[in-house]
């Protein structure tokens, strides 16, 4: 079975949010309402700064909180490619996947059920990319399967110096970046 | 030398989750209050029930095992569920909780728990039901009286009872320190301290409420035990908070000196623990008299314990600049 996962280049992301905007029109997310965003952290002490955008959205967990503490398997992992989703009609909107989500990935739809990022599996099941990495105008979003080793996601991440988000939150994220 | 910049901005803008996570209002203490204050009437009841005890008089009471007591929880536990529904999002599809069973899923197997408290009490119930409800249906008389002649009975419903109670108490808590990405909440020790908030809120009620004075002497001491476990539960809860990662330390400091401080050591603590638990001495050592004064201070504290654990833990979170 497929791992997927996705790699982003933080070296060559500039915050253009053309991930976000390609998400919201691919998935019509509500308004108000993404499944990705993009963060801009600074650190340092002036003018000795240094800056990290990066693109952000569910990490699709190898251990997602979010699927064991849903009381009715509404939020489950998908057969293929081990993507967290969530089934809508059985979703009760108990909203305790938000409060274990140490992302803060996933939002409440207006019809009531709770909604994130789905890797656009709609498109990765035709054998397209995520509409966030088909449109990235600078090529730092790379996505494919981490249990290959010849995917360009496996080389990336056996060549490059890279963390995760959070990695001692114990969830096993499935999103890299690239330093 | 300027001061060092740490600064960290978001475009997700979730009206959910920024800037920090609200998902529960009011709706989800209320429940865990309800919930908690059900299973500890069932506990204590249940207990009563366990020793064989019968109700002395020939109407519904407060007093323990009385049919006005179960009663009573049938309409708080009922009244919590309806909180309960009321925060859920996708209502219609509430039913979806009783086609599986998530054994990982704290919420799943609590409402199961809550399926089981109806017939529970209503069995309990039927050991002394009132007579208006033996007059709408007379076939209640004759089976709640072989219920209630047969020792077995009792003693077994009591257990049950005991069981179940300890089961809702302790859920009550499990359900909020199952979720890790909550420092606060992350902590084995808020089942044990809400299953003591229920027993004591409980408590208090019948110390209240019983019409027997020995029961309400017997209620007050056990009150005051469960509010000296309830403290060093707190004490417990906030060492071990306070002595682990950053992210647990810095959901610590919200109680001590950030927003919370205030109304968890006056609102909590003092009134709703400290105050009651010396008025409750005084009045078992008989240098005062027993007046309805510290258990609905109990009571409130037991609410207000809730509504600050929600509402704290919500902004408790791990670091996002890491």
């Amino acid at each position: 079975m497929a791992r997927l996962g996705m790699v982003i280049d933080t070296r060559r992301c500039v915050g253009c949010m053309d991930c976000v905007v390609a998400c919201k029109t691919e998935n019509s997310t509500p308004e108000g309402m993404n499944r990705d965003w993009i963060t801009c952290a600074t650190r340092g002490r002036f003018p000795h700064l240094s800056m990290t955008i990066r693109s952000e959205r569910c990490n699709h967990c190898d251990e997602p909180p979010c699927v064991t503490c849903c009381p009715t398997g509404a939020s489950h992992v998908h057969e293929w490619g081990g993507v967290v989703l969530v089934a809508k009609e059985e979703c009760i909107g108990c909203k305790a996947c938000l409060a274990s989500c140490p992302y803060d990935a996933r939002y409440v739809n207006p019809d009531g059920y709770a909604d994130k990022c789905t890797f656009c599996i709609h498109r990765v099941e035709k054998g397209q990319d995520p509409a966030c990495v088909s449109v990235c105008p600078t090529r730092c979003m790379y996505f494919g399967d981490l249990d290959l080793p010849e995917s360009e996601v496996s080389r990336l991440l056996a060549s490059r110096k890279h963390h995760a988000v959070l990695p001692e939150a114990g969830t096993k994220p499935r999103i890299f970046y690239l330093e | 030398m300027s001061p060092a910049l740490s600064e960290f901005v978001t475009t997700a803008h979730s009206p959910a989750t920024d800037p920090h996570l609200h998902v529960w209002g009011w709706e989800i203490p209320v429940y865990l209050f309800l919930g908690g204050f059900t299973a500890g009437i069932m506990v204590l009841s249940g207990w009563a029930l366990w020793r064989g005890r019968r109700n002395a008089r020939s109407h519904p009471t407060f007093s323990l095992a009385s049919s006005g007591l179960f009663m009573l929880a049938l309409a708080t536990i009922s009244l919590g569920m309806l909180a309960l529904f009321l925060d859920l999002a996708h209502k219609p599809y509430v039913w979806r909780l009783y086609l599986t069973m998530k054994p990982w899923s704290p919420m799943s197997w609590g409402s199961w728990i809550l399926l089981l408290v109806y017939p529970v009490l209503v069995a309990a119930v039927l050991l002394e039901p009132p007579h208006r409800l033996v007059r709408l249906l007379p076939a209640i008389g004759p089976l709640s009286q072989r219920l209630a002649d047969d020792m077995r009975v009792r003693r077994g419903l009591g257990f049950v009872s005991m069981a179940t109670g300890i089961g809702l108490g302790i859920y009550t808590g499990i359900l909020l320190s199952a979720l890790g990405a909550r420092p606060l909440w992350s902590s084995g020790l808020l089942g044990p301290l809400f299953l003591a908030s229920g027993l004591s809120s409980s408590a208090a009620f019948a110390h209240w409420a019983s019409p027997e004075p020995d029961e309400r002497r017997q209620m007050a001491w056990l009150d005051n035990l469960f509010l000296v476990i309830e403290l060093g539960l707190i004490g417990m809860l906030l060492i071990g908070l306070a002595s682990s990662t950053e992210a647990h330390a810095e959901a610590a400091r919200l109680v001590l000196g950030g927003p919370y401080t205030a109304v968890f050591w006056v609102g909590v603590v003092g009134l709703g623990i400290v105050v009651p638990l010396v008025i409750q001495s005084l009045a078992v050592t008989h240098r005062i008299i027993h007046t309805p004064i510290a258990p609905i201070l109990v009571m409130l504290g037991g609410l207000a314990l809730r509504f600050v654990i929600v509402s704290a833990g919500q902004i408790s979170h791990w670091p996002r600049l890491s």
